[in-house]
């Protein structure tokens, strides 16, 4: 169709040459321009982020304009008061939030694809809630609950974690069921019947082929956990989490080191992002 | 398992029993109080229709599924309530059921592994080497062709050498070419290494071309079991006659039944069937003829044949399929019998609307009770 198209359009052309040629090639790459438009639109802040990450700011705080080129704010990471206690503050919630979470959400999920039990579709529907509850509801919730159990003094570093479990689970338990859900139980039966019990079964056959959604579920799990403001605000207590550092430096202004966090993650994700397509590519399943 | 091998092998033989076995969901009935035995080493297809409950039975046998009643054993060992993993019994599943994340090696392996065997480098191996997919180890199943796929599940069943080994429409996903040639492949197999086979499937022809006997399931019981050739020959109800191959049956009146030859009146015109194929001996009876067994000729010609004629035939359709000429023809009381001609150069050839008279020999026609249903079992295509 469209090169029957193309061979026609020279004879046309000829009557009117400049508007149509210009028009002709508008229309064909119309999906293509669209296409790279939204790209940009998509990147400019991060590189916006990753440039300013070399800027050189002319006071204390980062500038919202690049000026001079440096190295120093790489160099100098650790400098600005609180960052990186911040920072480690919320790798620590992070994890222990995500091993918990992708635990019992692995094991919620394989409950409710493989064993049928009184209330299972009712445990399907809720365990959607808490991905519709709004967060500020959600957290305000919380931290009304913690202060009544007497955690008033205590918020924290085991508050956070105990919001961040919460509401990791439902998006862990959702994403190892469609794994679990889309897995032939045709597999397990054919190693029960290679003389395979129920746990090598499970060791051999079930969990690495249940892992791709396990591990999917967990990166979910790390990047809202750690990301997470509105929740962590109201169950922090005085902590500070890495968002909330740079909410709260909002205020005084951004400290350039901030943007070689920004860079850092950012790179950290891509390569991550590339490494697992490489290993995908490497082992068809 | 460890019992599968040497011991118990040279002991007494280990004949494959399922004794009043039953299986219902809930309300339906999969498999109603079958009683069968497959002899060991014998080559064994369970042949029905999808839904006849032959899939639940090999399913009982592997131990995935648990029968309501009845007990399943092989030899004198009673397997009935053993898990999977602790009978002598394999499988070739249907969708093969490959592992997608291990090798075909590890595929191979993997039963050899889990028993604890010694040398499972050098038995792998051999069983790739007697598969062909030596060179392929190494791969994964979803790089390899259907019917390579298919030889890794029968591989890594075998290694194991089962007490049986249990088929479940192993060819089902091939096409038609590949799959006559692992017809005969499978049978090779079988034949080398004398492991009994159970082959479930619904294709009548795989099934005849393999098996040393054949058991007809319908409706979660076995309709008739036999050799092949047998069950061809001389079915006893009226869904084996058209589930193998295909049959005519005229509606008749048993008229004499105290001789060898039992003789029947087919619309005015006597005929006669051996006694030995004669399921009924009084009030009516379906008269069955393949139509490869009936001769046309010429109406009133001297070329008809001795034996059964039914005359007063005519040609309503011809086909010609190559190796035979395929007619219907439309006797006096309105029905269209198939006669199937082969084209020897011989016979004479005819075109629609000639008369024709029908001819064939008693011991090629069968008489069931004419209880049943005329149609069960047909495939829908042939009639009208």
């Amino acid at each position: 169709m469209a090169t029957a198209v193309r061979e026609t359009a020279p004879e046309r052309s000829a009557s009117r040459p400049r508007h149509r040629g210009w028009w002709r090639w508008f229309t064909d790459n119309i999906v293509l321009l669209i296409g790279i438009a939204v790209l940009v639109y998509t990147f400019v802040p991060i590189g916006y982020v990753i440039a300013l990450s070399f800027s050189k700011p002319s006071g204390r705080a980062a500038s919202a304009e690049f000026e001079t080129f440096t190295w120093d704010n790489w160099t100098t990471v650790c400098e600005p008061d609180g960052l990186c206690e911040s920072l480690q503050l919320s790798f620590a919630v992070s994890l222990v939030a995500t091993v918990v979470a992708t635990l019992l959400g692995t094991l919620m999920a394989f409950a409710l694809v493989r064993h049928s039990f009184r209330g299972r579709a009712a445990s399907n529907l809720l365990i959607f809630l808490p991905m519709a509850t709004p967060e500020v509801v959600m957290g305000s919730s919380l931290l009304a609950m913690f202060v009544s159990l007497g955690f008033n003094g205590a918020l924290g570093f085991i508050t956070i974690v105990i919001a961040h479990i919460l509401f990791c689970l439902s998006f862990v338990v959702v994403t190892v069921k469609a794994r679990l859900a889309g897995m032939d139980s045709r597999l397990e039966q054919a190693a029960m019947d290679l003389y395979a019990n129920e746990w090598q079964t499970f060791r051999l056959v079930t969990l690495p082929l249940a892992m791709p959604g396990i591990v999917a579920g967990a990166l979910l799990a790390f990047s809202l956990s750690f990301d997470d403001f509105i929740i962590t605000n109201f169950t922090s207590g005085q902590s500070q989490t890495f968002p909330l550092y740079v909410y709260g430096s909002k205020l005084k202004g951004f400290p350039a080191q901030l943007f070689v966090i920004g860079t850092l993650m950012f790179v950290v994700s891509l390569l991550l992002v590339v490494i697992v397509e490489l290993w995908r590519r490497r082992r068809p399943t | 398992m460890a019992q599968s091998d040497g011991e118990q092998r040279s002991g007494a033989p280990r004949d494959l029993h399922l004794t009043e076995v039953s299986k219902r969901f809930g309300d339906f009935v999969a498999v109603d109080d079958l009683t069968l035995t497959v002899p060991e080493g014998a080559f064994f297809a369970l042949l029905g229709p999808s839904g006849c409950g032959k899939t639940t039975t090999l399913r009982m046998v592997a131990g995935l599924e648990d029968p309501t009643a009845g007990t399943v054993s092989i030899g004198a060992e009673d397997i009935t309530g053993l898990k999977p993993y602790k009978r002598p019994v394999n499988t070739v599943f249907q969708s093969y059921a490959l592992f997608p994340h291990l090798t075909i090696f590890e595929n191979i392996a993997f039963g050899l592994r889990r028993r604890g065997v010694k040398d499972v480098k050098r038995q792998t191996d051999d069983m790739l080497r007697l598969v062909q997919l030596e060179q392929y180890g190494g791969r994964k199943p979803a790089q390899l062709s259907g019917g390579q796929q298919q030889r890794v599940a029968l591989g890594r069943a075998l290694i194991n050498e089962p007490g049986v080994l249990l088929l479940d429409e192993p060819l089902g996903a091939l096409d038609l070419k590949l799959r006559r040639q692992m017809q005969l492949e499978l049978k090779r197999i079988q034949t080398e290494i004398g492991i009994t086979f159970v082959h479930v499937t619904h294709d009548q022809e795989e099934a005849m071309t393999m098996a040393d006997t054949i058991a007809v399931m319908n409706s979660g019981v076995i309709e008739q079991m036999g050799a092949p050739t047998e069950l061809y020959e001389n079915p006893r109800t009226t869904f084996v006659a058209n589930f193998l191959g295909q049959s005519n049956l005229v509606s008749t009146d048993v008229v004499d039944s105290s001789g060898s030859t039992v003789i029947v009146d087919c619309h005015g015109q006597k005929v006669g069937v051996d006694e030995s194929r004669s399921h009924t001996d009084q009030g009516k009876g379906w008269l069955g003829i393949r139509p490869e067994k009936i001769f046309a000729s010429q109406r009133d010609s001297e070329d008809l044949e001795d034996g059964n004629q039914l005359t007063g035939g005519v040609v309503s359709d011809v086909s010609f399929v190559g190796v035979s000429t395929q007619y219907l023809v439309r006797m006096p009381w309105g029905q269209e019998l198939m006669v199937f001609e082969q084209n020897t150069g011989q016979r004479q050839s005819f075109k629609s609307g000639d008369e024709v008279d029908l001819a064939w020999s008693p011991q090629h026609s069968f008489l069931l009770d004419a209880d049943q249903d005329a149609a069960a079992g047909a495939v829908r295509e042939d009639v009208g």
